[in-house]
Formats: structure tokens, sequence, C-alpha cells
């Protein structure tokens, strides 16, 4: 199988602070990576280096086998039809109702009628869980738990095989976060999406990643399962995973992958 | 999924087929979904319609290589928006279309209303009276944190009066020299012509002069801050009220009419008048250049001849404009920016508003200075 993204030897500096020093990343279709590490590793830069809205300094990015850079502009425009990326603040365009921000990719095709996209963002909704009567409102008068609910719903339009999810659940509370989470999963089973997302939530780096990068030191120092992950020793994996939360939200999904990092 | 080692993928198509029992049928095979779609939704869409128009026909789904949302809402819109009685769908593909069969209802449309007319013209009136009341609060909070200003001069926001200053004033220097020259050439210009005609080129003098120094000058100024000083004002404003600067600075304890709205008010106040002087000395030296290609008569005539043709209380006049000028596109544009709401549209309308609104208040305030200052400055002794 072709690799969903391939990140090779990726260098990133910015004057001469080194954010990325020779990092590999590969990531598998149908697998959920969670990327973490501490504020300022990069994992946001990583994440827009591979979306293709930042350079890295050195180095390749492919996504679907393709290059990034040096690829024609036609062919990486194929990549974005491909892609489903859920932006930290939703980022819904303010402008727009939420029946016409989901619409606006299917009504950039050129390809589909509106009775067509009116039954296609319709059914996005109901995916979501958004009622129906909500489609005519402004992202204005949104809660933070819809807006979020109503941008998974634009990133899934065009039925991507690849979907970004940036703090899929900051500033969700717990049980609308655990809500979302299960609406991921459900849609990952479903349409057999592969998921890359940054994420500081235990709970939701627990409950949904199958592999696990920890970025620290500039480089991925384990990129793994979960149990991969705790085994390794580093100050900020003992700290996130290993820590009084982390604990919690372990034990939540089992105690047997608890001690196997500590004895 | 794709997978490389499955046979190729075959682009989607519709062929008429007949079943065991001799039944019309149809068969679908290739990939159905949006990458092989986007190109040929029409074309299938046409064929499909046609053949579901037979409702006894026979579908065969079952060698569709890939599907997705799309192919099957494409599907089961020929359908007529429900299944038919017979139809084989391929391992998986059930999914797509269990997902579809609750998805029915469209876009409930929003009620008729036969007095949206009078409701909006209310609705405009209310908003106006919002706004006035609005910009009467502002005035007196300004105000009543001025008073507090007094009693402590000392913690004034002297520097941020300096730096308003400095962005309204010094910065706009440029643009109002640029407009207030050219202005003076064409005025001088085209009046040339006309007092050529009755031999009154003299009177060029003080046509320039009191038409620049009493009128155009404070109003061109004007004009030009509102459009670049203003607009920016009530952006910042916006801005900080969408990113919630303008709430951290009240839980500080820190009121935003003192740090933020009163420097702006002040420095406007301050350098609206000087830049009227600048504007107005700009354009008479416009327009002497021009009157002196135009009629002959000497720049250095020209100013010596000023000063009889218009009356010392003019400059005061348009002095005193500007104040009010200043203040007013200050105050306007803090307003709206004040009332911008949390989203990207709204942070453009209320430019927008700010930037119409102050020059209309500029004019109209220009008129009821003409009113009440009718005879000052104009006899001629």
């Amino acid at each position: 199988m072709t690799p969903v993204i391939e990140v090779e030897s990726l260098w990133t500096q910015f004057g001469d602070h080194v954010v990325h020093r020779d990092l590999n990343l590969v990531v598998m279709p149908g697998e959920v990576v969670s990327l973490v590490g501490g504020s300022g590793s990069g994992k946001t830069t990583l994440m827009r280096q591979i979306l293709g809205l930042e350079q890295p300094t050195r180095g390749t990015v492919k996504v679907f086998g393709i290059p990034l850079q040096g690829s024609s502009a036609q062919l990486v425009q194929k990549i974005r039809k491909r892609w489903g990326v859920l932006f930290q603040e939703g980022a819904l365009y303010s402008a727009l109702s939420v029946f016409d921000n989901i619409a606006l990719p299917l009504r950039e095709l050129r390809a589909f009628d509106e009775d067509f996209i009116g039954d296609m963002v319709m059914l996005k909704l109901d995916m979501v869980d958004i009622e129906r009567r909500h489609a005519s409102k402004m992202p204005a008068d949104l809660s933070g738990g819809m807006i979020k609910r109503i941008a998974l719903a634009r990133a899934l339009v065009l039925e991507p095989e690849l979907v970004f999810l940036d703090e899929p659940t900051a500033g969700l509370d717990p049980d609308r976060s655990e809500s979302f989470v299960k609406l991921i999963r459900s849609l990952h089973q479903k349409l057999n999406l592969t998921v890359v997302m940054v994420t500081h939530d235990l709970d939701t780096l627990v409950s949904l990643s199958h592999k696990i990068a920890v970025l620290a030191e500039q480089q991925l120092i384990v990129y793994g399962s979960l149990k991969e992950a705790i085994a390794v020793q580093h100050p900020f994996i003992l700290n996130f995973f290993l820590g009084e939360r982390g604990l919690r939200a372990l034990s939540a999904v089992g105690a047997s992958v608890k001690l196997s990092g500590k004895d | 999924m794709q997978q490389p080692s499955a046979p190729a993928v075959l682009e989607p198509e519709v062929r008429q087929a007949r079943a065991a029992d001799g039944a019309t049928a149809a068969a679908l095979s290739g990939a159905w979904d949006i990458r092989a779609l986007e190109s040929r939704a029409r074309l299938l869409k046409s064929q499909l319609r046609q053949l579901a128009a037979d409702p006894g026909r026979h579908w065969d789904l079952s060698r569709i290589q890939r599907l997705d949302h799309i192919g099957a809402l494409l599907i089961w819109q020929a359908w007529g928006k429900r299944r038919p009685a017979q139809l084989a769908l391929a391992h998986g593909h059930e999914v797509f279309f269990s997902n579809l069969d609750s998805a029915a209802a469209a876009v409930p449309a929003a009620p008729f209303d036969p007095l949206r007319l009078v409701r909006a013209l209310g609705a405009a009136m209310l908003l106006t009276a919002e706004h006035l009341l609005g910009m009467v609060q502002l005035i007196g909070q300004i105000l009543i944190d001025s008073f507090g200003l007094i009693r402590h001069p000392l913690r004034g926001p002297w520097r941020e009066i300096s730096a308003s200053l400095f962005r309204v004033g010094t910065q706009a220097l440029g643009i109002t020299a640029l407009v207030g020259f050219l202005i003076g050439v064409v005025l001088s210009y085209l009046s040339a012509e006309q007092l050529k005609a009755f031999g009154a080129n003299i009177f060029i003098i003080n046509l320039l002069g009191m038409g620049i120094i009493r009128e155009l000058g404070p109003v061109i100024a004007a004009v030009l801050v509102a459009g670049r000083s203003g607009s920016a004002i009530t952006a910042q404003l916006g801005v900080m009220r969408v990113t919630e600067e303008l709430d951290a600075l009240s839980v500080m304890g820190i009121p935003h009419t003192v740090r933020l709205i009163l420097p702006k008010i002040v420095a406007l106040a301050i350098a609206m008048p000087l830049l009227i002087l600048w504007t107005s000395g700009i354009a008479l030296i416009g327009g002497a250049l021009a009157a002196n290609t135009q009629l002959g008569i000497s720049v250095h005539s020209f100013f010596i001849g000023l000063p009889g043709a218009v009356p010392t209380v003019n400059l005061w006049l348009a002095m005193g404009k500007g104040v009010v000028f200043g203040a007013l596109i200050a105050l306007i544009a803090c307003h709206f920016g004040l009332r911008v709401q949390p989203n990207t549209e709204s942070l453009g309308i209320g430019t927008t508003n700010s930037v119409v609104t102050s020059i209309t208040a500029v004019i109209v305030a220009d008129a009821i200075f003409a009113v009440i200052f009718s005879d000052v400055g104009i006899s001629l002794s």
C-alpha cells in the first residue's frame, strides 16, 4: 500500500532556531495518528507543512505519493480535493450561513446542481448530528461545539480520504468533547478515513489514536502505539502520560498499558 | 480505500441489462466516487434518470468498485429519493444508502412576512435611535472620565495622545499636501478661464483665498482624515473587540474610554486644525502657481494681495471647524468600532459605516457653520 503521508528528512528553521531536525513520518491508509509534544515543539508547524501552508527548510512531504514541493499546481490541487481539514477554531466563513459553508466546496466543483448540493449538505449535517433547522444560521450565532461539528461536516463534504484535525476537542466541555470523539470514531469506521490530529487532550488521544507521534528535541522521539510510547524514558513522556492526569486517562482505557513503561 | 493489488478501477458506467426472470435491469459498474464523478455527473445523471423511469427495473449495483456518499446520492436522486424494490448492493456499500434514507427533506423555507417592509423601516428607525443614544452615552462617559483626569493630570494618557497625534497628524501630511496642491491647481486653472473673459484677473486672489481657506481646505482635509484615520480607528477598536482585548482592559480596571478613545479624540482635535492650515496653505501655493502661468499674476503679488482679500477671522473660523471636525470624526469612528460584533463581516460593515457617517457628519457640520457664521469674515472693507 502507498502511504498516505510521507515526510522525509524534514528540516524546519526559523533563523538560528531549529524546529525540526531530520524528521521522518509515514502514515498508512486507515490509521489514526496523533501528534503530541510540548508547546513550541512544532506540531502545528508540521501539520501546516503537510497541508502545504508552510514550506519546510529542507526535506520532502509527500501526500498520496505526490510530493507537495515541485509538483504542478494542478496536481497539488487534486490532493487538496482529497483531504479535509478541521481547524482549531472551526474557521467557518463568518459571512456565509451554515448551509453555504458546507455547500461551498461542492459548488466550487461546478459539477452538481443545487438540488444535489442541498441533499448532500443535509446528509452531512445528519452525519455530524446537527439539526437541519440550524442550516440557515450564521456561524456567529452558534456555540463552539456546533461550530466544530459544522466545520467537520464541511471538511467531510468532498468525501476526503485523509482528514486533519487540529485540537478537535479544545474548547469543548468534557461532555461535548466525549461525544465529538465518538463522532470522529464512528465516522472513521464508517468512511475508512485516515486521520491525522494534533491534540493536547489525553482522553481524546487515548480513545482515538492507533499511533502516537511524540515530537520533542526537534524530532519524533517515538512513533508507535500508546504502549510503545509510554515505554520510552523521556521527561516529556513521563510528564505527559505518566503524570497524574495521564495516568487517570490511561486507567480509563484499561490498566494493562499502565505499568509497562515503569517498574 | 485504494489498494494497488486490487484490479484497476474502471470508469463509472451504466448499462441496460436483462435480469434472470426477463425483467429489465440496469447494471452499474466502475468507480462511483467524487474523483470519478466530478467530470461526468451530468451525463450519468441523465442516463440514470432515463433508466429509473421504469419503476419495475432491477438495479444491480454489486459491481461498483468504489462508492461514496456523492455517488450514492447521485443514484438515489435518480431513483426519486427512495430505493427501488429490486436492488443488489456490493458488500459494504449498504452504509452509504442507509445514511441517505433518512435524508430527504430540504431546508425549511423562511415564512412569508407581509409586513416585511414596515418592519424593516421600523428596525432602521430604532437602529438610528440606538446609534444616537450610544453616541450620547459615549460622550457622557468620556466627560465623566475626563473629570477624573483633571484631578490627576499626571495619570493622563499623554503617551497615547502623542502616539495618536503622530499617526493621525504627521503621517497624514503627505497625502493632504498632494490632494490640496492638485485641488488648488485645478480650481485656479478653471477660475482663470472664466475671470479672463471678464478681465477680472485680480479677483483670482479673492476667489481662491476665500474658497480654500474658509470652505475647501477644512472639508478636504476632514474628508481625507475621515477616510484615512477614521477607518483605521474603527478597524483597530473592532479587532480589539473581536479579540476580547477591550474586555481584558475592563477587567483590569483600565477604562478604555481614557486609554483608547480620549487620546484619539484629543489627538484628532489638535491635529485637524493644523492639517487644515497645512492643506489650505499648499492648495493656495498650487493655486498661485497656476494663476501665474494662466493669468500672469506673480506668486509674490498673489500672497501680498491675500491678506487684503481674506479677513483674518476666516483663519480662526477654519481652525475652529478643524477642532469640531476632528473630534466628530474620532467620536464616530470610536462609536462604530465599539459596536463591531465578533465576526469578519461586521468589521467590514462597521468600517464602511464609520467612514460614510463621519464624512456625512463633517459636511453637515460644515453647513451648520456656514449658516451660523454667514456674516462673519465675508464683508470686504
